[in-house]
């Protein structure tokens, strides 16, 4: 029986990237996990589960088994002859796969995207017109006396954020829960917001309406209204008050307000509010990313191509309009004719119009686990897990960057996505005759 | 056995003090070399100027504030795209091209060393994702160190060899070349969204000033025997009235000199050289700082030079950034980095009818050309915060040329005119010392000995650009050297050619350098041990997570040095 | 919690479908409904309809808002348009919920069979 502890492992589940996990390995498999929390020992403890162990393809109904060698040959197949190829997912895997997603989504002139589309699609959007003031997550530890989490509920997606970085953190100048305020604007009193010392229920789709109204009363300026988005004006400046009085603030947000009536409106709202109250005094915000590799999916795309999700290469260079080349609706206007999806499940997830599509064009899926976009996909490859089985380089929610490690061997035959993408980039650019 | 020879190029070697001489180049296995064979491949170089490959001290081409930059700006690349082809792969520009064409870009102008100068240790990892794709050029990054909570409390508790070797552990943790200081303490008092003006300001919650944290890296940087001098960007950036922070600056660490070796270096001088006290009557300081400089040998400098039209201004001088959104109205991203320092974003077009714009454009000129000895200046322009490294050509033609100068002085604005020197200043610059401000003097400056230079046994990295120096005559001809030095004849990178008629050939990926000074084995052991006991007090990540291994890089090269503690 | 948990064991678990194919109510709606949690409900939208488990809200109160996991069972009624902006309409979307309890569940797989068009 080998026995070992691994220290310092780096959790690949959500943006929080919590790097301080203890590991106990018994003979090649993981048998306990310290310093993490429940999702993510459920994660460690059960990744094996429904676990796809050799690439298959689609065949009369089922699925049959396949060579490696063949599910490649046929993969390079479709994208070489595909017009207008999407290449999808890209947030559960390591930077160095999705550095050879974009080569081939060039090779190929295809459109590459990553789930930042259905989730914080919206605040990058809003970031290209206001910018944003942000920090990395000490910061907030270290400096926060006011920490607001909008439209977000980290008890049950983000469970370590609050004692890691926010409101139980201890930090340089903020000693713990006491010497901070929480507040928390939601549509509905969440556990998260059973821990606040405000909690704001905003009216649903109404969240750009408060956010213009914080702002005007930031500003000093005279609200008319008795109540805004459901919140009577006197909570408003209160919480306002509290704003321009903190000495180091930062909102932290979520699909709350990214995915509500509004989209990036709410995003440029809550944007434009921060950078306001930075006129009074110090204050922050930041996107809750929930895959753990989402922020590096952004970060890869964005160096190589200038863009950071919905990248077009069909005219031989890289374009980005959001609404033109992301994913949904490409594929909910029928638009694509082949797809390659990498450690994501957009069948999921998308609406039925997109996902349909989806699933009539040629479908390659490259996944560690049996999902519905696998279900629906006409081969099919298994990938190993980034952080478990192969080492890789991820980006944490505020942009640091980690190299997460190797714990336990993969099943036998089953390979990393960067060596299932190197062996069909190299096999299209021989089908498309080019060097 | 790879042999290259270039025959009869008019030669500028300024370091071996060859200026304009007609010879044979023999290159071999990637070095200059005395001689080769029949065999070699010949390049006919007659009626072309040779130069060194193109060494660029400072360019802000890789890291989290640059892709914070694209991110920010999708507006910049739209109008400015690289179609993939055979050989090169997709990007786009403008003023923040993406990794790829950052490289193809730097060879096309026969450039072929690059630095990033201020990479934030803690997310340093990512510089070097992005230097491991920038494909041709030879790289290196400079971590920032005047902001870092460790650094302030070594240097207030007078440890200074426990501050050495914990700046040779994060030079060896990031892999990174040299100490860079940006408005030290400044960008840990915006942590609190406060400002500090003066050298003697106190740091909130740290009791040390800027001057002690300069004085301190200096000492620091010579005990550690690293080959670059520090690196600075001074306090009070875009304050009326600044050149007296930057001879202030220059000034608080003379005595610590000695031997002559440059023990300082100011950065984009021109945004820390305005004389006035409002934005109404600034004037340009270039002529006091230039008299400075010209007086000490203890100091370079380089002029962030400004290019007129849009670009995007990137810095770790998080509230300079922040002033400079409410000077324009431009959108702003702001990241501050815990315990180590910060960054700020901000679009920003510089107009020739705006007064103050005008006056900037003119001080980077005079400063370049008041600077009398041109080893003590580099051609810069703070890529991209005064514009894109593709207009180092034209900078080069307002050096070279009075008359390219007084075309763009004729349409400046008038007050601006008025008030700047340089429409009085005759001097031109010659072939020789462009070589020197834009790779010689760069080399030596960083201390690569094997660049910059085509000295047997350097590294043969070429550039030959079609220009006849015997009939042109660069006063008058300024735009046939403009248009040569923006599409090189050829570029060579390790003795293989890189691009041919400003057309990329091949794609081989340059080496990142980085530095390791050797500190004694008890010293290092001790700063481990107090620092171990502290870093998850100051940071989110643990320690065992922190460094950058050595295998992360592409094409890493270490420079050993023997530090003196 | 229970979402993030159950997916981590796999999706096509019998804890998924019991974690995420819910909708929550708020106690007093289900009360006014006459639905008891953990019947089967059909929830209708402009794009489509599906059946689902009623479950008890613990984060109430919040009349005449329900709230279902996101996944494969939202996919079926969820709003394409995504207005210039790539993401689709996932919150604040009008529903007519009716009690079901002679419906089914559908399954992953049959969820599967019916986007993929019994591919």
């Amino acid at each position: 029986m080998v026995e070992k502890t691994i220290q310092d492992a780096v959790c690949t589940f959500c943006g929080c990237c919590c790097d301080n996990l203890e590991v106990k390995i018994k003979d090649e498999k993981i048998v306990s996990v310290r310093n993490s929390c429940a999702i993510s020992m459920s994660k460690f403890l059960n990744y094996d589960r429904e676990r796809l162990s050799t690439p298959m393809e689609r065949k009369n109904g089922g699925f049959e088994e396949i060579k490696f060698e063949d599910a490649i040959e046929k993969t390079a197949s479709i994208l070489a002859n595909a017009k207008y190829p999407i290449l999808y997912g890209w947030s559960l895997t390591s930077c160095e796969a999705i550095e050879i997603g974009v080569e081939l989504a060039e090779l190929v002139g295809g459109v590459i995207d990553n789930t930042t589309t259905t989730c914080h699609g919206p605040s990058i959007i809003g970031v290209h017109d206001i910018g944003e003031s942000s920090c990395t997550l000490g910061e907030v530890r270290h400096r926060a006396d006011l920490v607001v989490y909008w439209g977000c509920n980290p008890v049950h997606a983000h469970p370590l954020h609050m004692s890691r970085y926010s409101v139980q953190s201890k930090g340089r100048f903020r000693k713990g829960r006491k010497d901070r305020k929480l507040v928390v604007v939601d549509v509905r009193k969440t556990d998260t917001a059973k821990q606040a010392d405000h909690f704001i229920q905003v009216a649903p789709n109404q969240d750009y309406e408060l956010l213009s109204a914080l702002r005007t009363a930031v500003k000093m300026g005279e609200i008319e209204q008795d109540s805004i988005a459901g919140v009577p004006v006197e909570t408003v400046e209160e919480i306002a008050e509290l704003m321009i009085n903190c000495e180091f603030g930062i909102i932290f947000y979520g699909l709350g307000l990214t995915m509500s009536a509004g989209k990036s409106r709410n995003i440029d709202a809550a944007l434009s509010l921060v950078r306001e109250l930075n006129n009074k005094t110090k204050f922050l915000i930041m996107p809750m990313r929930g895959h753990f590799n989402v922020t590096g999916a952004n970060q890869v795309t964005a160096w190589q191509t200038g863009y950071p999700f919905a990248v077009d290469f069909s005219k031989g260079y890289p374009r980005y309009n959001p609404g033109d080349t992301s994913a949904v609706d490409i594929l909910a206007r029928g638009e694509c004719d082949a797809a390659l999806v990498v450690a994501s499940d957009p069948v999921s997830n998308f609406p039925i119009a997109a996902s349909r599509h989806l699933s009539r064009v040629p479908l390659v899926t490259i996944d560690p686990h049996v999902t519905p976009t696998t279900l629906a996909s006409d081969i099919v490859i298994p990938s190993s897990f980034v952080g478990i089985e192969r080492p890789g380089t991820v980006y944490r929610m505020d942009g640091v960057v980690l190299l997460t490690r190797k714990l336990v061997e993969p099943p036998k035959g089953v390979k990393s996505d960067e060596d299932i993408l190197s062996a069909i980039l190299r096999r299209t650019t021989e089908l498309k005759g080019v060097a | 056995m790879n042999e290259l020879q270039l025959r009869n190029g008019t030669v500028f070697d300024p370091l071996n003090r060859i200026s304009g001489e007609r010879m044979d180049l023999a290159i071999r296995d990637g070095t200059i070399a005395e001689a080769v064979s029949s065999k070699a491949m010949v390049i006919d170089a007659s009626g072309m100027i040779v130069m060194p490959g193109g060494v660029d001290i400072h360019s802000h081409i890789a890291g989290s504030k640059v892709n914070s930059g694209r991110i920010l700006r999708p507006e910049d690349h739209e109008k400015d795209v690289e179609e993939r082809t055979s050989i090169t792969r997709a990007g786009v520009g403008y003023s923040i091209p993406s990794t790829f064409t950052t490289g193809y870009r730097y060879a096309r102008m026969g450039y072929t060393s690059v630095v990033e100068p201020a990479t934030p240790p803690l997310k340093t990892r990512h510089t070097h994702e992005e230097l491991n794709q920038i494909p041709i050029i030879d790289k290196a990054c400079f971590p920032l160190f005047g902001n870092n909570w460790f650094v302030m409390e070594y240097l207030k508790e007078g440890k200074l060899e426990e501050c050495a070797a914990y700046i040779a552990w994060m030079l060896k943790a990031t892999k990174g070349y040299a100490i860079k200081i940006v408005d030290p303490g400044g960008v840990e008092a915006w942590g609190w969204g406060r400002y500090l003006k003066r050298l003697d300001d106190e740091v909130p919650h740290f009791a040390i000033t800027p001057r002690e944290i300069l004085r301190g890296l200096c000492k620091i940087n010579k005990l550690l025997g690293m080959p670059h001098a520090i690196h600075v960007h001074t306090n009070n950036l875009g304050n009326p009235g600044n050149y007296l922070t930057t001879i202030e600056t220059m000034d608080c660490v003379a005595n610590l000199a000695s031997s002559g070796k440059p023990i300082i270096h100011i950065t984009h001088v021109q945004f820390t050289g305005l004389t006035g006290n409002s934005w109404l009557n600034v004037g340009s300081g270039a002529p006091e700082i230039a008299d400075y400089v010209n007086k000490h040998d203890h100091v370079t400098v380089d002029p962030g030079q400004v290019i007129f039209g849009d670009t995007t201004t990137m810095t770790a001088d998080g509230p300079f950034q922040f002033l400079l959104h409410k000077l324009s109205g431009n959108k702003w991203v702001n990241v501050d980095v815990e315990g180590e320092t910060g960054a700020g974003i901000v679009p920003f077009r510089y107009r020739r009818s705006n007064y103050v714009n005008a006056v900037q454009w003119g001080i980077g000129l005079e400063l370049m050309l008041l600077v009398k000895n041109p080893w003590k200046i580099y051609l810069t322009t703070d890529h991209p915060n005064g514009g894109p490294f593709t207009s180092y050509p034209k900078v080069v033609t307002w050096l070279m040329s009075k008359g390219a100068r007084g075309r763009v002085l004729a349409k400046i604005n008038k007050n601006a005119r008025r008030r700047l020197d340089l429409p009085g200043i005759d001097r031109e610059y010659t072939f020789e010392e462009v070589a020197i401000v834009t790779r010689a003097g760069t080399s030596k400056s960083l201390g690569l000995s094997q660049k910059g230079h085509l000295g047997i046994g350097a590294d043969a990295d070429v550039a030959v650009y079609n220009i006849d120096a015997n009939s042109v005559d660069p006063s008058r001809d300024y735009e046939v050297v403009r248009k040569a030095l923006a599409k090189a004849a050829y570029t060579i990178k390790n003795g293989k050619i890189v691009a041919k008629d400003g057309e990329v050939v091949a794609t081989p990926i340059g080496t990142t350098y980085w530095v390791d000074p050797k500190v004694s084995n008890d010293l290092m052991q001790q700063t481990t041990t107090s620092l171990s006991a502290k870093f998850e007090d100051y940071y989110t990540v643990r320690m065992a997570n922190y460094p950058v291994e050595e295998s992360y890089l592409k094409s890493p090269t270490r420079i050993e040095v023997l530090a003196e503690v | 919690m229970g979402q993030g948990r159950s997916k981590e064991i796999g999706k096509l678990s019998d804890e998924y479908a019991k974690n995420v194919g819910i909708c929550e109510f708020d106690p007093e709606d289900l009360k006014s409904l006459q639905i008891s949690s953990g019947q089967n409900v059909r929830v209708t939208t402009n794009h489509g309809t599906v059946v689902v488990k009623a479950a008890l809200s613990t984060q109430a109160p919040h009349r005449g808002l329900i709230f279902m996991p996101y996944g494969p069972w939202t996919s079926m009624i969820c709003d394409p348009e995504t207005h210039q902006t790539g993401m689709p309409s996932l919150k604040g979307i009008e529903a007519e919920v009716t009690a079901a309890p002679e419906e089914r569940i559908l399954t992953l797989r049959e969820l599967v069979a019916y986007i993929s068009g019994g591919k």
